[in-house]
This record gives C-alpha cells, sequence and structure tokens, in this order.
C-alpha cells in the first residue's frame, strides 16, 4: 500500500512566460485512489499529460510505474483518460476499442471485457457519435481499462455526467479500486474527491498546496458547546478536558478542540456543575472549508462541492 | 512489432472510415471520365467529322496497351489531390478528434504510431493504384471490344513501371499530405493548404518562372514537376496532345523524376517523424 506507484519532483511546465505547472512533488501509493483537487486551470491536466508523457515538463522529473513517462513499456501498464474521451466519431464503440485493442496488442474477448466493465456491452455497436456525453465518457474509462492496467489516471471522469451517471462512475471506480488497481483520479469537484479518494493532494495556480488523507486534510474535530453560564460552563470545560483550545464564537458558542468522544463526559461534568446545557455537538470540516483555507485566493464558482 | 500493431489498428480504422471509399470511388471515377469517357466522345466526335488523324491517335489512347501510360496521365493533377488530401486527413483528424492523444497513451512509441500511420497510407495507395489500373484496364477493353478493336495487351514490364511510377507519385504526396495534416494538426487546414499549394501555388510559380530566370530553377525542383515529369516520362500525354492531361510534364528525365521524388518522400516522412515525436501532444 505504501509503495510508491508515481512520483514526481519538482515537476515544472512552463508555456513562454506562463507557469502552468509550478515545480509539482506528488506521490501516489499502490492500491489507493488519489484525488488531484483543484479549480479549472490549476494546471491539474498538465501535471496529468506530463505523467502519461504526453507533454515533456519544462524541469523537473516523474517516475510512473518505476519508468520514465510515456516510456511504451509503462503505458501497456497505465490505463489513461485525459481531457475527456477521443474517439473516432465514425466508428462504433466496440471498433474504436478494437482500433485501441490492436495499438495494445490485445484480443477481441478484452474489448469486450471493457465494454462490460462500463456496462457498455449492449450500444457497443452505435456509432461513437450517436453517443451521449455520458457514453463517451465511459467509452473512454473502458479504453482505460484495456490491458487490465496498474495504474488508471481519469482526469474528471465524472465531467459532463448526470447525478446518476456520477454516481454510476464513482461506483465503478470504487470497484476498480477494490480490484487491487491504483487509481489518480483528478477532479475539482470537493464532494467527490472527499467520497471517493484515500489521499489527496491540493492543486492552485500551478503549485501542489499539500498533500495528505481527506482527515488530514479536514483537520481534527472539535465540540460546539451552547451553556449558560458561560463562563462556568467554559471553568468545567477545562477541569474535565485539562489543556484544550477552547474558543469563543461569533454567536456565544464555545469551539472546544477536542474528539467527539469526550461528548458524554463533558455533558455529564457541565449538568453536574450545575450548568445548563442548550446543545453539545460534533463539529467536522468539510473539505471545502479546508480547501477554502489553504487556497483563499482560488475563484470560488469555479469549485462545485 | 508495435508497428506492426499499429499498422494493424490503422488498417481497421481506415478500412471502416467513408472517407477512403469515396476518394477512392472519387479518383476512380475521374480517372475513368478523364482518361476514357472523354476520349471515346471526343474520338467518336471525330469520326462522325471524318477527322481520321485525330480519331485514330485518341483510339491509340484508349488502347490496352496504353493504359500503363493512362493510369499515371492524371496522378500528378488531381490523383495528386486526391491522395493529398486524404493523408491530410489521416493525420489532420487525428488533432481534431483528439485520437492521436488517445492512441499515444495506449502503448506504442510516437514514431511506432505514425510508423503504422504512414504505413497503412502507403497500403491504401498500393490498393488505389492496382484499382486504377483494373479500372483503366476493364474501360479500355470495353472500347477496344464495342470499336472491334484486337484486345493487345501491354507488357509485364509497361504494366510494372507504371505501378511503380503511379505508387512514387501516389505515395510522395501521400506522405506530403501527412506531413501537411501534422504541421497543421487540423483536418481542414491541412486540406486547404495542400490543395492550395497542389492546384494552385505550384501553377502559379511555373506560369511566371519564364518571367525570372532563377524561378525557373526552383520550380523545376518541385514535387509537382517531379511527379509531371515521371507521369510524362511514362508516356502520359501532356496538356497540348489529345487525350492528354494537365501536371504532365517533360521537363526532368524519369531517372531524375524518380530520385527528387524519392528525396521528397524520404524528406516528408523525416520531417512527420521529427515534430510528431518532439512536439507536445
Amino acid at each position: 500500500m505504501h509503495e510508491p506507484i508515481v512520483a514526481s519532483e519538482e515537476l515544472t511546465k512552463r508555456y513562454g512566460r506562463h507557469t502552468v505547472v509550478d515545480a509539482v512533488s506528488l506521490t501516489v501509493r499502490r492500491g489507493e485512489i488519489y484525488g488531484f483537487l483543484g479549480p479549472n486551470g490549476a494546471g491539474k491536466t498538465t501535471t496529468l499529460r506530463m505523467l502519461v508523457g504526453l507533454v515533456r515538463p519544462t524541469r523537473g522529473s516523474a517516475r510512473v510505474l518505476g519508468g520514465r513517462p510515456g516510456d511504451p513499456a509503462v503505458l501497456r501498464r497505465v490505463g489513461a483518460l485525459i481531457e475527456g474521451p477521443g474517439f473516432y466519431p465514425y466508428l462504433s464503440g466496440r471498433d474504436n476499442l478494437r482500433v485501441l485493442a490492436r495499438y495494445r496488442r490485445l484480443a477481441d474477448a478484452d474489448v469486450e471485457q471493457a465494454l462490460d466493465q462500463v456496462d457498455l456491452s449492449a450500444r457497443g455497436g452505435d456509432r461513437y457519435k450517436s453517443y451521449s456525453l455520458g457514453m463517451k465518457q465511459r467509452l473512454g474509462v473502458a479504453a482505460a481499462l484495456l490491458g487490465e492496467p496498474d495504474l488508471l489516471i481519469l482526469d474528471e471522469p465524472t465531467n459532463g455526467l448526470d447525478p446518476s451517471g456520477m454516481a454510476d462512475m464513482r461506483d465503478l471506480i470504487r470497484k476498480l479500486a477494490a480490484q487491487g488497481r491504483t487509481v489518480l483520479l483528478s477532479s475539482h469537484l470537493l464532494g467527490e474527491v472527499q467520497q471517493l479518494c484515500d489521499r489527496v493532494g491540493v492543486i492552485a495556480g500551478g503549485r501542489l498546496l499539500t498533500e495528505s488523507t481527506v482527515a488530514e486534510l479536514r483537520g481534527a474535530s472539535s465540540l460546539l458547546v451552547r451553556a449558560e453560564p458561560a463562563l462556568l460552563a467554559e471553568q468545567v470545560i477545562a477541569a474535565t478536558l485539562g489543556a484544550v483550545e477552547v474558543r469563543r464564537t461569533a454567536d456565544g458558542g464555545l469551539e472546544v478542540h477536542a474528539e467527539p468522544d469526550r461528548n458524554p463526559e463533558l455533558v455529564r461534568a457541565l449538568v453536574g456543575a450545575g450548568v445548563e446545557v442548550h446543545e453539545i455537538r460534533s463539529v467536522e470540516r468539510t473539505l471545502e472549508e479546508a480547501f477554502f483555507e489553504m487556497t483563499d485566493h482560488a475563484p470560488r464558482e469555479e469549485l462545485a462541492s | 512489432m508495435n508497428t506492426i500493431a499499429s499498422l494493424r489498428a490503422e488498417l481497421l480504422r481506415l478500412w471502416k472510415w467513408p472517407v477512403t471509399w469515396v476518394i477512392t470511388g472519387v479518383w476512380l471515377t475521374l480517372n475513368v471520365f478523364f482518361g476514357y469517357l472523354l476520349d471515346y466522345l471526343s474520338y467518336r466526335d471525330a469520326v462522325g467529322a471524318g477527322d481520321r488523324r485525330l480519331a485514330g491517335a485518341l483510339l491509340a489512347q484508349l488502347s490496352l496497351e496504353r493504359v500503363p501510360s493512362t493510369m499515371v496521365t492524371g496522378l500528378p493533377m488531381f490523383g495528386s489531390a486526391l491522395v493529398l488530401i486524404l493523408a491530410a486527413l489521416v493525420t489532420g483528424s487525428g488533432f481534431g478528434w483528439n485520437t492521436w492523444r488517445t492512441v499515444f497513451t495506449q502503448g506504442p512509441g510516437r514514431l511506432q504510431a505514425l510508423g503504422g500511420t504512414l504505413l497503412a497510407l502507403a497500403l491504401v495507395v498500393v490498393a488505389f493504384t492496382v484499382l486504377t489500373l483494373l479500372t483503366d484496364m476493364t474501360a479500355s477493353s470495353i472500347v477496344m471490344a464495342a470499336e472491334g478493336q484486337a484486345l493487345v495487351w501491354p507488357g509485364l514490364g509497361a504494366v510494372a513501371e507504371g505501378l511503380g511510377g503511379a505508387l512514387l507519385i501516389g505515395g510522395t504526396w501521400a506522405a506530403g499530405g501527412a506531413l501537411i495534416g501534422i504541421l497543421a494538426r487540423s483536418p481542414g487546414l491541412s486540406v486547404g493548404l495542400g490543395l492550395v499549394w497542389v492546384l494552385i501555388v505550384e501553377n502559379l510559380l511555373r506560369g511566371v518562372a519564364g518571367l525570372l530566370g532563377p524561378l525557373e530553377t526552383v520550380t523545376d525542383l518541385l514535387p509537382g514537376t517531379a511527379a509531371g515529369s515521371l507521369a510524362g516520362a511514362l508516356g502520359a500525354a501532356g496538356a497540348a496532345e489529345a487525350g492528354g492531361a494537365p501536371g504532365v510534364f517533360t521537363v526532368l528525365s524519369g531517372g531524375q523524376s524518380i530520385a527528387l521524388l524519392a528525396l521528397y518522400l524520404v524528406a516528408f516522412v523525416v520531417a512527420a517523424s521529427l515534430v510528431l515525436t518532439r512536439r507536445d501532444a
């Protein structure tokens, strides 16, 4: 689980004087779903394009499955869907996959298996140009699954899908990860990353701001206490929980930096001391809040929860 | 091995691409129309007018023996343009549909992927050429039978020369089209640029070359001049002759034309490979 399968060192891409990706060093470990989170234009796609050898870095380096990005031996073990699907519109979905299977020297049976995995077998004979956006996206994932790759690199795989399509795609990604595949998933959807990913790299303005587990990123939980008198409540909390940080909120409540499992103990102590407890509940930061704390300059409208 | 895998993939998609069949059909139709139908109607007209000399020249042009030269007559002008369009669409559309990007993430190296595409195009040109030979032989046989003439088949050597010349002309323009498609990264722009070059720029340059001495040397070395000269060396009639076609020249010798076309073919392939392998996708 901890073996790095993708590792980049100071990966940088400049177009003229414009730096699109700025010294990104990320690590994706075997077997995890890694979320590459950032607003549109943050540099996610360019980073992924460098990791599959479509774009040469201006500076820095990367290792993918122990090899150089773009190396044919490496690419045969990688399935990628970058910047949306790219297929021949006049061919059927099945024939498009057959063309790609020939590039990979795979049999037609592999094509059927890939179509089956994304639930497109019934429509595999239809022309690609007649597909809905969701079907096109699923065919892109099917192409990425050809050859049963060890690593899946999926760039915004739920882009353009309706809510039901998004849910299906997330289920598929979970299923693929459960089969032991490593998934590197880029997204601007905070909820999606929070639901799916084991670890997250947050990128904004071309720079990797942080890389950690979703739980670490959201930070420790706290307790919100509304009680009267507040001063006495504050003293009881300090006596019960010891040296924990207690902060008064704007509406007169107390935010206590303690784990939620201290809740019953605290209620007993407060009530026993004659404090009137109106409310006590655990508060968790959402990934969205954590994200905006890090990227307070990021335009909110480009991120969706 | 990757190149063979790429070739098999490209052949599958070219076989199923309507554009391949439309362009082949258009070429065969134009070839029969300009190479046989118009000449046959002119022949009937000359017979009706009692012009036996013209009628004899036109009938000779339609004979089976002349098939190897007739099949290359239309190549320097519209045959080249059609091959160039097909090749430019093959490579250029890959950027429009983002299929190059998909292919590059599948495992073949870029050079192997391009090698597969160029080999598939070469096979299409071979099929194009063989179909032209068969169509022309059929058309000529029908004319000769209709006119009660004996079917005198061309020698194998002449057929081989005609096929070889057609393959070299078609192959060079296919490589040129593939290069333009890669440079322009767009099917529309590459087709437009290719046609402007083949049908307009080269002819304009030849038109003004008589006024500027140094320019004449340049026009003699253009790919269109080499293709037209090879067709001329193989016996194709120029525009001034009965049953002749524009784009056929006698500027260069057969050997010079072959050498120059081979040079262009290699240069186009090398340039396409360099651009595709070095540029970000």
